[in-house]
């Protein structure tokens, strides 16, 4: 019976939904990697979540005040001091680096294995790229602002504590995307899922424009609040 | 390129198979030996902790007598008695345990989705059980902040295992989610995407349920404490202040200010709520089917009983701050909290009334699981009513942080899950080992727990009453609490000995029997859910032979009218069912 419905496609809508739940064999018409994907996604949004939420509770309980933004993310350039320059180039990558993953899926799925992989591999460099300033930014908060987890001397300690903690953890995962994507691409050069099919590529796509989107609130969250 | 389901390319899955002593049993990708090593840890541990336990009780019972452990190590014993039984034994046998040998046989899968993960989840958990035994042997011992790690207390230096026995906890738990979520993704997957033919949700066994359930409630939930123990981590070691107020520590401010201690009890509680229903749902699960198959009839109320544990399931995430009523937040968040919880007692109590009605006209075969099972039903609505008790304020001020609440949550997520964890043991030892347990000692072990439960746990609600404050190392003299108690205290001590001394009987029945125990039936309960039906027992390697079963109805096709067996199994067509002759017509 079930055969015959997906032969026939899915129904659309609140019906198809009732179908996916109650349909034998699986869930969702998906492969099990990608279902497994979206679910640690929902629990890793979870964690980001409860982060900001402790951000913005330190930021209330907090006795002194809290530091001006845009005078600590302000950099120097042509001998004038621009505000959150470096954070929009930052930001601005790594959306880039998304629509570059989102071309590298589509060429999987076209099967062309040397655009998919260049692809994913610009889509990785842009995101150590985006890494590596973020080891730039760190540097210049740490060495020459003297902000440090404990303590800075703008105000509230609890700003230095929570920035590194966030965007740390945040810049791990960027890391682990990074490292992540390299490998799928070095199998999709040697042509390992020429059997298994391409919707690996979509998995690790899924993972990085999570990463990014999270970026996206971790940037409104810390540098614009 | 059209999608095709797992169980529909079944031929064309790889399994890997083991070639080597090694890869079978320790470096193993098969569930079942995974299922194995995680609970043997499980109780391993959890026998620590039953140690730990019986120090305590030694200490409050004879406190002139005994002159085992000083204040620190009581304090620390009740704080590695706690994380250890709630997280590392309970979540881990349950999950880790039941979760890995029941989905993929009860779904009818050969494995899980992603076997390779699913071995590192094991591997990751050891080592975070590592990590946390280790800090009995550093400098100052384990921390002894009780088991919900409260902020300040922690990192006070009147607190044993400030320095370096909480940082190992911290780490221990940090690991041991990281392995949950391992585990636990492949569980939510499998169960979604690699049911067999026919399986539809409303066919998966109860037992499944609970587990999916409370799987989705770990991934939501343990986060909430992966968060809180990194910024504890950062509070102990870099100095951060996220949890720390400006304090003065004997006579010097020490080096925090401007940290909220209220923001890590709402942390530890979005997880700590969840938490309590991640070790119930299993174990609502595990004791429907075995009621129900030692009862010979259909579980009552199949329906309401999945969407109790959804409901459930949802509404534990908006409950956290029952726990919280005495820590100074917002009055008005009591209220909200107080309703919340009453309103997740009626889902709750729905089940009880299906377990009951269950039974009700059963063909009731009193076997040592259905013994644990029935004995479950007991402690959990003892337990249960005390929890509305406690879900109000203004009864909660007066009880919070006494004896009562300990009676409360040791009889509701300690003994409850606890006595179905061992009916499920008796129950599937035969499909596991392929041999009969010893039923006498299973049921004097039974009994022995059962009643000895009660011997402990009815008199600390009356220990609560009087006012007996919970986590003190001796109740000393004091105005309001009559000499009489210590003697309740006595009788205590003495049960829990007894009973602590009784699990030994369950640990030599099972060893035991693994040599020496009958052969066992391949399906001896006559049970109708697909796990008893492999072709091998116990289930080897790739669990169904040739070809995946097929799945034509429910789990729960007991003492059917007409049928000639008083069960069908689940991949038993409607044709190849024996009828009798005279009821052979009307179906």
């Amino acid at each position: 019976m079930s055969e015959t419905a997906a032969i026939q496609g899915n129904p659309e809508g609140v019906e198809g939904l009732v179908e996916d739940w109650a349909s034998d064999k699986q869930t969702y018409n998906v492969p099990w990697g990608k279902a497994m994907m979206w679910i640690f996604l929902v629990s890793d949004t979870f964690i980001f979540t409860c982060f900001l939420t402790g951000y913005l509770n330190v930021r209330l309980t907090t006795t002194e005040p809290w530091p001006l933004q845009t005078e600590i993310f302000a950099l120097t350039l042509f001998g004038q001091s621009i505000p959150l320059v470096l954070i929009a180039i930052m930001t601005f990558i790594l959306i880039t680096s998304s629509g570059s993953m989102a071309l590298a899926v589509n060429f999987g799925y076209r099967r062309d294995k040397q655009k998919t992989f260049w692809l994913m591999v610009i889509t990785a460099v842009l995101g150590a790229s985006f890494v590596g300033m973020q080891a730039f930014e760190w540097t210049k908060l740490i060495v020459d602002e003297g902000i440090r987890p404990w303590g800075n001397p703008y105000g509230a300690a609890q700003f230095g504590s929570v920035f590194f903690m966030v965007t740390g953890f945040h810049g791990l995962h960027v890391t682990g995307g990074v490292i992540y994507l390299l490998i799928v691409a070095n199998k999709v050069r040697k042509g390992h899922y020429d059997k298994k099919g391409y919707e690996i590529v979509e998995i690790a796509g899924l993972y990085w424009h999570f990463v990014d989107l999270v970026w996206v609130f971790i940037f409104a969250f810390f540098y614009l609040l | 390129m059209a999608y095709v389901p797992l169980a529909d390319q079944d031929h064309e899955q790889e399994l890997h198979h083991p070639h080597s002593w090694v890869e079978k049993y320790v470096w193993s990708q098969d569930h079942k030996v995974i299922a194995i090593q995680y609970g043997g840890t499980a109780v391993l541990v959890g026998l620590v902790a039953l140690v730990l336990s019986l120090l305590m009780r030694m200490q409050l019972g004879f406190p002139e007598t005994f002159d085992l452990i000083d204040p620190n190590a009581y304090y620390q014993s009740v704080t590695m008695h706690g994380m250890i039984m709630v997280v590392y034994m309970l979540t881990a046998l349950l999950l880790g345990g039941f979760g890995n040998y029941m989905i993929p046989l009860m779904i009818g899968a050969r494995d899980m989705v992603f076997p390779f993960l699913n071995m590192l989840s094991f591997w990751f958990y050891l080592l975070s059980v590592l990590i946390l035994l280790a800090s009995f042997f550093v400098g100052g011992g384990p921390t002894g902040a009780g088991w919900t790690l409260y902020p300040p207390q922690t990192s006070m230096a009147g607190t044993p295992g400030h320095d370096m026995g909480i940082v190992l906890m911290l780490v221990s738990l940090a690991v041991f989610i990281v392995a949950f979520t391992m585990g636990g993704l492949n569980y939510v997957t499998t169960i979604l995407q690699y049911r067999t033919r026919g399986m539809t949700l409303m066919r998966l066994p109860l037992t499944v349920w609970g587990i999916f359930v409370a799987t989705v409630l770990g991934l939501f939930a343990f986060p909430a404490l992966l968060v809180s123990a990194i910024m504890m981590m950062f509070d102990t070691l870099l100095g951060t202040s996220f949890f720390m107020p400006a304090i003065i520590e004997s006579g010097t401010p020490m080096d925090y200010e401007g940290g909220s201690p209220i923001l890590f009890q709402h942390l530890f509680w979005f997880f700590g709520h969840p938490e309590v229903y991640i070790v119930a749902l299993p174990a609502f699960g595990l004791v429907s089917d075995v009621l129900s198959t030692h009862a010979r009839k259909n579980i009552f109320g199949y329906r309401m009983m999945v969407w109790a544990i959804i409901a459930i399931g949802g509404l534990s995430f908006i409950v956290w701050a029952h726990h919280m009523y005495v820590s100074g937040m917002n009055p008005y968040f009591g209220f909200f909290f107080a309703t919340t919880t009453l309103i997740i007692a009626v889902p709750t109590a729905l089940k009880v009334y299906n377990w009951v009605l269950t039974l009700w006209e059963g063909d009731i075969r009193l076997n040592a699981p259905m013994y644990f099972a029935i004995g479950f039903i007991f402690t959990f609505i003892h337990g249960g009513l005390t929890g509305l008790f406690l879900g109000n304020v203004v009864i909660d001020l007066p009880l919070s942080d006494t004896y009562f609440v300990v009676a409360h949550f040791h009889m509701v997520m300690g003994v409850s899950p606890v006595l179905v964890i061992f009916a499920a043991i008796y129950h599937w030892f035969p499909k596991v080992s392929g041999r009969m347990y010893h039923e006498g000692l299973a049921k004097a072990h039974f009994w022995i727990t059962f009643l000895g439960t009660y011997a402990i746990y009815l008199p600390m609600h009356y220990l609560g009453f009087l006012g007996v404050p919970r986590r003190y190392y001796a109740i000393g003299e004091t105005d309001f609490i009559p000499a009489s108690a210590q003697t309740l205290n006595e009788s205590i001590t003495i049960a829990a000995l007894i009973v602590g001394a009784a699990q030994l009987i369950f640990i030599f029945n099972i060893l035991w029997s693994l040599r020496n125990g009958a052969k066992a039936d391949p399906n001896p309960w006559g049970s109708a859910s697909l796990e008893w039906q492999t072709p091998d027992t116990p289930p080897v390697h790739g669990n169904w032979g040739d070809k995946l079963p097929t799945v034509y109805r429910w789990a729960y096709d007991y003492s059917v009218p007409g049928a000639k067996s008083d069960f069908i199994p689940q991949n038993m067509a409607e044709e190849d069912v024996e009828m009798e002759d005279s009821a052979a017509k009307g179906a």
